[in-house]
């Protein structure tokens, strides 16, 4: 029974051991700017294409959706309402993390895991440099930056979408959409949808880095930690996206 | 240096190590003076490569005490291990190259990183890293391919690559894991007359780890002529190579021989002989 839960244990004191290494790298010297940098791009930049599809028709898809329901109250006026906090409070970060888990964190862990059965992560401590420093907490500090900024792309590209499906199946004018739409959110929704992408990019980044470094077992393994990394990013999401709203909904 | 009494360069104190259940060193002790060549003997998975990470601080040693140059290096935290580990040259038996950089940062990388490093001491001005980075490049024949990337060289130019990144600081003390694995046997032996090259042309104390006979003989046999710029065969029973180099032999993570070639070649240990067995 003990030996059941050794192993998961160690696992998440490693885990805290990585994340603590990494948050106190950011304050101090050397910082990889470069490094940054070529991370923003990587995971920015290179998720835009995707966020903006998924975010676009993940708009298109609450109007559809909402049209029908609305029309048998006879409320058709306020789907910019629903479309736009359901977007920024919830499926604009949560989809656009899950994207993000699955493009860069999944990238992370191969990477790292490569790096790690090739020792070029052993090369790097043996030439003097802190592995942890150098690819962990320019990840980390590049996913917690982009993917909020990734979110509100999304959440800007739904709410268009919405207004696409909405003006041709229920006739909205835009100033009715967007009025409606604006006057809906309130700064608890903004925070939390802001805070919510912020903490996901802590959580993929993290994650990644650490089932990538962790990686044994030939190029085997790093099939298993790209895997490891989605799934557990993944439903971290969900359990976070879960207590952070319980305590916004708390503060209404 | 005085010839008479060598500096401990590497040594061992009952050092052990286990991953979970697996004893991966068990009990060993030895020590490398300053200017030998030790070679490694062990089938795989006895602890070699092992052994070199902890030489390196890489692993820290379940009990026993490892010193480097004379310190005690077993409990020194990763920031302090970093001026020693300058002191150290490594090939890895992966490699180790970095994919994502050409061949010239790969070998620029320690005279880059001892400029930045956290004691903020410059070594080595930046204006003479790049003829640094081309002549350790020379040294191993790779000169065209400074631009190239790891991915795009034959497994004998990685090894090359590796030994240039590893000597550019010019290290007195050399690691090898295992040089020559998975080579053909005419890079194999290039790989060899490398390494001899660099401990003879730099005086650098060096720890090879191999699997194959002859590795260990051309070691012990040959050095390197500055003026033809080829190995000759050492005479015995001199002072020179053959003396200064001796034997391990790791078995399932225990030392289980050391000493000269002549006590190698007369060891009736079966184990040990598997060693010598194979000797095309
Ligand atoms: N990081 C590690 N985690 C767990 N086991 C390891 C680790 N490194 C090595 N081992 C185990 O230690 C033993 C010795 O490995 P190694 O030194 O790599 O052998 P070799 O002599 O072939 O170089 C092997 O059984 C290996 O599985
Ligand atoms: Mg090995």
């Amino acid at each position: 029974m003990l030996d059941f839960f050794k192993g998961p244990i160690l696992a998440l004191q490693d885990f805290f051991f990585l994340t603590g290494r990494a948050l106190r790298n950011i304050f101090r010297s050397p910082h990889y700017t470069d490094d940054i940098l070529l991370q923003m791009d990587i995971i920015g930049v290179g998720s835009l294409p995707i966020v903006i599809l998924t975010g676009g028709f993940s708009g298109a898809v609450m109007a559809l959706q909402m049209s029908r329901a609305l029309a048998t109250y006879g409320a058709t006026g306020q789907v910019g309402q629903i479309v736009a906090i359901t977007l920024v409070r919830e499926l604009g970060p949560v989809l656009s993390a899950l994207l993000v888990a699955g493009r860069s964190g999944s990238g992370m862990a191969s990477e790292l895991g490569s790096m790690k059965v090739t020792e070029q992560i052993d090369a790097m401590r043996a030439l003097g440099t802190d592995p942890i420093q150098k690819l962990v907490t320019p990840r980390l500090l590049a996913t917690a930056i982009m993917l909020p900024l990734l979110t509100i792309i999304s959440d800007l590209v739904g709410l268009a979408g919405g207004f696409l499906v909405s003006s041709i199946t229920l006739n909205t004018t835009a100033s009715q959409y967007w009025n409606t739409a604006y006057r809906a959110l309130v700064w608890n929704d903004l925070a939390q949808g802001l805070l919510k992408p912020f903490v996901f990019g802590i959580v993929i980044a993290l994650v990644g880095c650490f089932y990538g470094l962790r990686t044994s077992g030939g190029t085997q393994g790093v099939g298993l930690a790209t895997t490891k990394a989605v799934v557990v990013a993944s439903v971290w999401i969900f359990v976070f996206t879960f207590f952070i709203t319980q305590i916004f909904v708390n503060q209404q | 240096m005085p010839d008479s009494t060598p500096q401990s360069v590497l040594r061992f104190e009952h050092v052990s190590i286990t991953f979970g259940d697996t004893v991966a060193l068990n009990d060993v002790s030895f020590d490398l003076k300053a200017g030998g060549t030790r070679i490694i003997y062990g089938a795989a998975g006895s602890g070699k490569s092992v052994m070199l990470k902890i030489a390196l601080g890489l692993l820290k040693p379940s009990s026993g005490r490892v010193f480097v140059f004379g310190q005690d290096t077993t409990d020194l935290k990763e920031k302090d291990l970093f001026p020693i580990r300058s002191k150290m040259g490594v090939l890895f038996q992966e490699g180790g190259l970095f994919d994502s950089m050409t061949i010239e940062d790969n070998v620029a990388y320690p005279l880059e990183n001892a400029i930045t490093a956290p004691d903020g001491k410059a070594r080595i001005p930046a204006d003479q890293i790049s003829g640094r980075v081309r002549e350790a490049l020379r040294f191993v024949e790779l000169e065209q391919t400074l631009v190239k990337f790891p991915s795009e060289l034959s497994g004998g130019m990685r090894r090359r690559a590796g030994i240039a990144r590893a000597t550019v600081n010019e290290p007195p003390l050399m690691l090898y894991d295992s040089p020559t694995a998975g080579l053909d046997p005419i890079t194999a032996n290039m790989i060899m007359a490398l390494i001899i090259k660099a401990r003879d042309t730099k005086n650098t104390t060096s720890a090879i780890v191999t699997h194959r006979y002859q590795d260990g003989q051309l070691l012990a046999n040959f050095r390197y002529n500055p003026e033809s710029g080829r190995l000759e065969r050492t005479e015995k029973n001199g002072d020179g190579v053959c003396a200064r180099t001796t034997f391990m032999v790791f078995g399932e993570g225990r030392l289980v021989f050391e000493g000269t070639q002549d006590e190698l070649d007369r060891s009736a240990d079966p184990y040990v002989s598997k060693f010598k067995a194979v000797k095309q």
